[in-house]
């Protein structure tokens, strides 16, 4: 039997009396009478009995098995001591890692096997087992020093007269939990970054969108309500232009008649003649005036829709630059050219172009006034070519940017500027399908942008 | 230069006053009308070198229909158009329809004159051309005299 199980130190039958009547162990403890000791009489009551972990007879920690069984009107005890070393090797399984440990514990709290750590079998435990539940519990203690959590689970066994504890160190336990527990808080802390980045990052991006296209849309604004106001005005002033060529003209008519008729004799010895002729000669002069002023206001090329031809942007800029380098070398004033080189030769006006040229050099250098530098580029963009008339003036006030294209504005002295020039110019390139921007700081000069559309001439 | 017989067409009537007086004292003999109902009028009854014509007029005939007009009544007359900036185009359709010359307004006399003197001399070649053509064929054709005669008498 000692055999097979391998469990069983001795083997006896006691009989109802206590009479030790047979045994099969180590030790000489046949014909010993069990009759005083407690368990034998939980046995002969209850039929079964499993003693604590206790020293007895032998002087080594063993605990007994004792079945009673009844046949006819006598009753026999089967008494099997348990070796506590097999036994205690079934709870050693369950001590695992570095710091975990198993033992049984009776209802006093005595160890009833080997702990691993602190005590002895038979030894009092620290731990106090009425904590423990009659189910699984698990209690968490913190040690002296409040460093380290112990965590004990317990289990009843044995009606309750047992519990076998496991115990571990917190930290040792919940290592693996720890660390899935810090990985799934890093995942989660990176999602909710990645979240939140995306997010800021998308938002910046839709608002950097919008006011781009905000800022964009009302450029488009301006410049539509500028076109718009331009092309009023022009009508307007087309038509006080035509209203005020008709009375020019009688009155230049006139007033040549009156010169005519100072031929006459008569006149010829009165002594104001000298007036008179001055006087007409004053009248002629200024219908002179008006007469150029609504010209440049109808500006003839304007009445005509743009002739194309081949236009070298180039060739013209370079034959603009060449009418007023006398001009600009009495003034002091340094034209410069940064020409792109792979301009192609576009359907255009030539003499159209050269006018908003000439308009906008012009006034560059009178804007400069003396001493000062002009630089003339031209390039490609798109569709379009590019030509920008950099001055280093003055630079104009912004509120006043808005008016240079209207006309009659100028900041030229009276009689000096007729304040048609850009208002032409502008006009000239719209008809064209292109614009004329201005760029200006006070202080630092102005920047006109003249944008050409680049149309390819037909093959002829 | 001949003394030679023009004929203004202006519905600005100080205008046109001012300007004939000043041309008759060139010794230009110049005719003014306001419209051109009378242009056409006066040119069934009277022959003129050149016509100095406003492409504008409001109301009545324009000028582009009375040069029409004109080269149909007397189509030796070289015409000198007077036009406005709005009316280039109107003035270059006028050159296809036979006008010599366009002048933008207000015309300065000088310049009329000099664009005068220009019509007068075409249309003097012109006619000296003729004249020389007719008598080429007088020479040749001497009974085509009588036709002509007979032509003009009915």
């Amino acid at each position: 039997m000692n055999a097979r199980a391998g469990a069983f130190v001795d083997l006896g039958v006691i009989s109802n009396s206590g009479q030790h009547l047979a045994y099969v162990g180590p030790y000489d403890l046949k014909g010993l009478n069990y009759y005083q000791h407690p368990w034998f009489d939980d046995v002969m009551s209850k039929g079964v009995y499993i003693s604590n972990v206790y020293m007895g007879y032998r002087q080594s920690p063993h605990f007994i098995i004792a079945v009673r069984r009844q046949e006819g009107l006598n009753s026999w005890i089967l008494r099997a001591t348990i070796d506590p070393d097999i036994f205690e090797g079934i709870v050693r399984s369950a001590q695992v890692g570095k710091t975990g440990d198993a033992y049984i514990l009776d209802r006093k709290g005595t160890y009833q096997t080997c702990p691993r750590f602190n005590g002895e079998i038979l030894t009092q435990s620290h731990l106090n087992t009425r904590v423990f539940g009659t189910r699984t519990t698990v209690i968490e203690e913190k040690n002296t020093e409040g460093e380290k959590k112990t965590l004990y689970a317990g289990r009843r066994l044995k009606d309750g007269k047992w519990l076998l504890v496991i115990s571990q160190e917190a930290a040792e336990e919940m290592s693996g939990l720890f660390a899935t527990k810090i990985a799934e808080i890093v995942i989660i802390i990176c999602g909710f970054l990645a979240i939140i980045f995306a997010t800021v990052f998308t938002t910046r991006m839709i608002i950097k969108r919008l006011r781009e296209t905000d800022s964009r849309m009302n450029e488009l604004n301006a410049q539509l309500i500028q076109s718009d106001k331009l092309a009023a005005l022009g009508k307007m002033a087309a038509g006080v232009a035509h209203e005020i060529n008709n009375p020019l003209a009688v009155i230049i008519q006139v007033s040549g008649w009156m010169e005519d008729l100072l031929d006459e004799e008569v006149f010829q010895k009165s002594s104001n003649l000298e007036e008179f002729k001055q006087s007409i000669k004053n009248i002629e002069d200024h219908v002179e005036r008006a007469r150029k002023v609504v010209h440049n206001m109808l500006g003839y090329a304007r009445k005509m829709e743009p002739r194309l031809e081949d236009v070298d942007v180039n060739g013209t800029l370079e034959q603009t630059i060449d009418l007023l380098k006398n001009h600009a070398i009495t003034n002091n004033i340094e034209i410069t050219t940064a020409l792109s080189d792979d301009l192609p030769i576009i359907a255009s006006d030539q003499s159209q172009l050269q006018q908003v040229f000439l308009n906008l050099m012009t006034n560059a250098i009178d804007a400069i006034g003396s001493e000062g530098l002009i630089e003339v580029t031209s390039r490609q963009v798109d569709s379009f070519i590019n030509v920008d008339i950099r001055d280093n003036g003055p630079g104009i006030p912004e509120d006043k940017q808005k008016k240079v294209f209207d006309p009659f504005f100028t900041t030229k002295e009276t009689g000096e500027g007729t304040g048609l020039g850009l208002w032409v110019s502008y006009d000239i390139i719209a008809k064209m399908g292109g614009s004329i921007r201005i760029k200006s700081e006070v202080g630092k000069g102005t920047t006109f942008t003249v944008a050409v559309p680049a149309v390819i001439p037909e093959k002829k | 230069m001949d003394a030679f017989r023009a004929l203004v067409v202006d519905d600005e009537a100080v205008f046109l006053e001012t300007l004939v007086k000043r041309l008759h004292k060139r010794n230009i003999d110049t005719t003014g009308v306001p419209s051109g109902e009378e242009a056409l009028e006066i040119m069934k009854k009277k022959l003129f070198d050149v016509v100095i014509l406003d492409v504008k007029m409001p109301g009545g005939m324009d000028g582009i229909e009375t040069l029409r007009e004109i080269k149909k009544t007397q189509p030796l007359a070289e015409v000198l158009l007077l036009t406005g900036h709005a009316s280039v185009e109107t003035s270059i359709e006028g050159m296809k329809l036979g006008a010599f010359d366009y002048l933008l307004k207000p015309i300065k006399l000088e310049e009329l004159l000099t664009k005068l003197a220009q019509a007068f001399e075409k249309k003097d070649t012109h006619d000296q051309k003729i004249r020389s053509a007719r008598i080429k064929e007088l020479i040749r054709f001497p009974g085509r005299v009588l036709e002509q005669v007979k032509e003009e008498e009915s």
